[in-house]
């Protein structure tokens, strides 16, 4: 199981409370976490990454396990302890003025 | 006995106010999207219960929310818009080739006839319609495929398409306006069109004559006369008497021609508002003095409305979709400040009143009259 944690504003958007937890299927790496809270939550697409491009959105940063993994590759494996769920891999919206 | 509802879009979230046809008392319901930019929100004329609304932030993009009970409930719609086809450039602000890509709706037009069909106008500049309701968005490629789409060029606000315009007397008519493109017609329900900017005249393009490159910031149509459209311009205020083939300037007495909405009365096709703002910097009111100005002569004589109004210490401004008329009798005049202030008149624009003093940054207002 893994765990995700969204922004507040997104966690409105999807209508959900805390962590969201996701059964991800084969390798887990951030395209497959995305791909499955997208299939989840069909109003986060576009939200977190580009609907055509799958490229993150350039305010949209990505945590795991005290780093950021916002410039890894999207098929590159995350860390084990997110794998176990006993780490959740963050989206956070970057800190900006206004 | 009528009612209004006024929706209201700020730059931290969306506010619904009501009253009675008096237009004395007031409720003020929301914020709702408490943090989101609401650039605009609109109701459906054929079914005054679903409106539009169009969310956007810099952080999470563009959501298009739907309410179907006036305002009270809100449900996400569908938020992907691609463009048509090979995307092509425009011009980018040193001359050079640049794709358009899309950042967000600035205005929802919803349908005549039809409360499922909707047009949103976008940035970079491009018009997409719905016939779903909101669920899925189509570019009307005809637009930006007119030849003269890869000369457009952003103004400092960006390349928006702002201004979209139903003909209620020929379906198959509309008009657009771009920032800084100009205006566009069409004839065949937009699948092509044509540019409408002869006679305009912008001191920020070299050839006066150029068909595309002038800074629209607002077109304006009585339901009535839709030949007749009237347009503030980055500067100047014009009218076309047919149907945008040609403009002339009808500015007038205006303390400046500069501003960005521009109105027509419900019952008086040639009452028109605008509210002058300093430019071209500035950006607030000409001596810090808030003042609508009402023509009664389709332009070129104008008539300060003032009562009401702060004239002194006034410095915000008044955005382009940020000013809607009632059309009841006498018709209610309604718009919102940058500094939060929803001003109301009850009487045609004789007289004002704050209906709300401390909102967030007003982005636009659009009433709706009930029965």
């Amino acid at each position: 199981m893994i765990r995700v944690v969204l922004p507040a504003h997104l966690r409105t958007l999807a209508k959900v409370n805390g962590e969201v937890n996701l059964d991800v299927g084969g390798p887990v790496t951030q395209r497959a976490v995305l791909d499955a809270l997208e299939v989840r939550y069909p109003v986060l697409r576009g939200a977190i990454r580009d609907h055509v491009t799958k490229e993150r959105r350039a305010f949209v940063r990505f945590f795991a396990c005290e780093e950021d993994l916002s410039h890894e590759l999207a098929d590159a494996p995350l860390p084990d302890k997110v794998v176990s769920g006993a780490e959740p891999f963050m989206v956070v919206g970057a800190l900006a003025g206004g | 006995m009528s009612k209004v509802r006024v929706l209201v879009g700020t730059r931290k979230g969306a506010f619904v106010l009501t009253s009675d046809g008096k237009r004395k008392q007031w409720k003020v319901a929301g914020p709702h999207f408490a943090g989101w930019e609401i650039y605009h929100i609109k109701g459906s004329p054929a079914d005054p219960k679903r409106l539009y609304a169009s969310q956007t932030s810099g952080w999470f993009g563009q959501q298009i929310q739907r309410s179907n009970d006036g305002g009270k409930t809100w449900e996400p719609v569908g938020n992907k818009f691609t463009y048509d086809g090979v995307t092509g450039t425009h011009q980018w602000y040193d001359g050079t080739p640049h794709p358009w890509e899309f950042k967000r709706v600035w205005h929802l037009e919803p349908s005549l006839a039809d409360p499922d069909t909707v047009y949103a106008g976008v940035e970079d500049a491009a018009l997409f319609r719905t016939t779903d309701g909101g669920k899925t968005w189509h570019e009307l490629a005809g637009l930006r495929g007119h030849g003269s789409g890869s000369k457009w060029q952003p103004g400092a606000g960006g390349m928006c398409l702002h201004t979209i315009l139903q003909d209620p007397k020929n379906p198959k008519r509309m008009f657009v306006a771009i920032s800084a493109a100009g205006a566009f017609r069409s004839d065949d329900a937009g699948k092509t069109w044509k540019p409408i900017n002869r006679g305009l005249r912008s001191q920020q393009i070299p050839d006066q004559d150029a068909e595309v490159g002038h800074c629209v910031h607002r077109l304006a149509m009585h339901p009535a006369h839709t030949d007749v459209l009237y347009m503030q311009k980055h500067w100047d205020v014009l009218r076309s008497d047919n149907a945008g083939e040609s403009w002339h300037e009808v500015s007038g007495n205006l303390p400046s021609d500069f501003g960005f909405p521009i109105e027509v009365h419900p019952h008086e096709p040639r009452t028109i508002y605008v509210i002058p703002i300093k430019s071209d910097s500035e950006h607030y009111p000409p001596q810090g003095k808030l003042r609508v100005y009402r023509s009664r002569t389709g332009g070129d004589k104008w008539q300060a409305l003032t009562k009401g109004l702060p004239q002194r210490d006034c410095y915000v401004n008044v955005l382009r979709d940020a000013t809607s008329l009632d059309s009841l009798d006498p018709c209610g005049v309604y718009f919102g400040t940058t500094g939060g202030q929803v001003y109301a008149s009850a009487n045609a624009g004789d007289s004002w009143t704050p209906i709300v003093r401390d909102l967030p940054a007003v982005l636009s207002v659009e009433v709706q009259t009930l029965k």
